[in-house]
């Protein structure tokens, strides 16, 4: 999982660079509240909703049973199998849209891991006197410093090779990059003028931290958790992948992909579809975080 | 404690260190009556916005302050001692003993929240009032400052409206807690300069009209000159000289003091240079 805490300009930055545009003009018109929705938005939230729409109608219904073997190996999309069968004879449809319901819980989960522990030992570090701080901090260091995948084998070893190994390590792993990014957000809004000026007019400090400092760090941490989502998915791939993830019969993408790579001439949608599915979710994802970027700052606002 | 006592902040004595050992304010001492004006003049960097903050026990993690402040709500209140004080005690204090004008409005205002939200904190805070009198307040507290379109500006957002804006918008807050004092911190520094004489000119009205004390601190002594009739003059961190305005700037004892004045006059002359 990469380090991505920069990448965004807090709320501050941002209203500091918005500073030289020309007032005058927007002190005319009247402040514009209206939003253009964001494309980057709208299709995220289309390729995230397919994907979810899959998972929710395999609960329900697939065309074949998962351990359904019946079909032939091997065979090329078409009909009865409309996306033909693995090397097993199993289904790759019926495979693939109870993949899209682990690729989902992989990333609920650990985001769900992540995002409480995160948040929680980030605020903490962030108010902490100068010690406590040091100590969280170096601690979060080390955690971030320890490769998720060592720690999901450690995971494995210790548990089984199960989804909720895979995400327990995920969430660990995530965990660190939320409060690392929790506390350095919580500190920059804490030197604000405004959190000063706050005060000077007799804020209490709870008041403060719910009226000032966590609407503040939300729109960043709203979108890195959403980027983290999509990491989360990408790591439990991987996880699969190397067969550290959910066992078989568990239809995950990153084992179907592992599987099919030995007859990717042969029968290339066992390897296409699923890496497609993985990229819709992705990017699908990364799109949706873009443009809750852009709809929750209000100084990043794109007015009519 | 109880006799009547004039002075709405008592400085004594104050002095401000860092962790390290640093001196950054030494053996400050001054007082501000009820009603009255005192100007804090000085360059970047000697201790007159940190003694400021250090009023309303404000001093940033890493320094400590020593020696006594003592601010008093009204002249016949207790006063009460800041250095020392709980937390508590001190958030009890602020806003309503002393508060603070800051030199950037933009930074001074929170960015996500609206003006009409901001300026309704201190309004619920130290009116108690909800609801459709709250939004009263919030317009009459606009239309105080004369801002234009009170019902825009309350929608607005920090960065939707302009600089001289922002800092009427600050002011009008700072007034809303309706403080025995109050401290602008170079309120006028980050402004246009014809927005800085309008935004004086209200400044000084407003604290006029209320009876308000007011600390005023600046690095420009022409600007102080105008609005306060006693002025402190700090270099390093230490006083170098005080008293009337008129005095500073008529006969100037202390070296810094003169070139400070002697600069204030270069300007001048050159721009009546320049118009002749």
């Amino acid at each position: 999982m990469s380090e991505r805490t920069d990448l965004n300009p807090g709320p501050g930055e941002a209203a500091a660079a918005m500073e030289p545009a020309p007032v005058v003009d927007s002190a005319k018109e009247a402040p514009a509240t209206r939003t253009r929705r964001s494309p980057a938005l709208v299709t995220g939230c289309v390729l995230l909703g397919l994907i979810v729409a899959t998972a929710l109608v395999s609960l329900f219904w697939v065309p074949y049973a998962p351990e359904d073997t019946t079909g032939g190996r091997l065979t090329a999309p078409g009909l009865p199998h409309l996306l033909g069968t693995d090397k097993l004879g199993r289904d790759l449809l019926t495979q693939l849209m109870t993949g899209a319901r682990i690729a989902l819980e992989a990333g609920l989960g650990a985001i769900a891991i992540g995002a409480v522990l995160g948040i929680c030992f980030g605020l903490a570090a962030g108010f902490a006197t100068r010690w406590l701080d040091d100590t969280l901090s170096t601690l979060l260091d080390v955690l971030i410093a320890f490769p998720t995948l060592l720690l999901a084998m450690l995971m494995v070893a210790a548990r089984s090779a199960s989804l909720s190994s895979a995400i327990l390590a995920i969430g660990l792993a995530m965990t660190a990059v939320v409060a690392r990014l929790t506390r350095i957000l919580v500190k920059r809004v804490l030197a604000q003028d405004y959190i000063t000026a706050a005060r000077t007019s007799g804020t209490s400090w709870p008041r403060v931290i719910t009226g000032h400092v966590l609407p503040n760090i939300w729109p960043t941490l709203v979108v890195n958790l959403a980027q983290q989502f999509g990491l989360a998915v990408m790591a439990e791939a991987s996880l699969s992948f190397l067969g550290l993830g959910a066992p078989p019969p568990n239809a995950s993408w990153g084992r179907m992909l592992q599987e099919a790579q030995a007859t990717v001439f042969t029968a290339p949608t066992g390897v296409i579809a699923p890496g497609v599915l993985l990229v819709m979710l992705v990017v699908g994802v990364n799109l949706i975080a873009d443009g809750l970027r852009d709809t929750l700052d209000p100084t990043r606002r794109r007015t009519r | 404690m109880n006799a009547r006592d004039p002075r709405a902040l008592d400085v004594n004595g104050l002095t401000i260190r860092t962790d390290q050992g640093r001196t950054l304010v030494s053996d400050l001492s001054f007082s501000i009556n009820a009603g009255s004006r005192l100007g804090l003049v000085g360059e970047s960097g000697s201790g007159k916005s940190l003694t400021a903050l250090a009023v309303l026990g404000l001093l940033p993690p890493g320094m400590n302050a020593s020696g006594s402040i003592v601010l008093r709500e009204a002249p016949d209140a207790p006063g009460t001692e800041v250095i020392g004080a709980t937390e508590q005690r001190l958030t009890g204090l602020r806003g309503r003993a002393a508060t603070v004008v800051f030199q950037e409005p933009l930074t001074a205002l929170d960015p996500l929240m609206r003006i009409g939200g901001q300026l309704a904190e201190p309004l619920r805070r130290w009116r108690g009032l909800r609801g459709p009198a709250l939004r009263r307040a919030v317009a009459e507290a606009l239309e105080q400052v004369r801002l234009p379109d009170p019902d825009r500006i309350t929608r607005a957002y920090p960065h939707e409206i302009s600089g001289g804006q922002r800092q009427r918008v600050a002011l009008a807050m700072a007034l809303a807690c309706d403080p025995a004092l109050l401290i602008a911190d170079e309120p006028t520094t980050a402004l246009d300069v014809t927005v800085q004489s309008e935004v004086l000119a209200l400044l000084d009205g407003l604290v006029a009209q209320r009876g308000m004390a007011l600390l005023f601190v600046s690095h420009d002594l022409a600007v102080v000159s105008s609005v306060t009739d006693h002025v402190l003059v700090l270099k390093d961190g230490a006083a170098v000289e005080s008293g009337s305005v008129d005095d500073i700037v008529r006969r100037p004892q202390h070296p810094y003091t003169r070139d400070l004045v002697d600069s204030a006059r270069h300007l001048e002359s050159a721009l009546e240079r320049i118009v002749r």
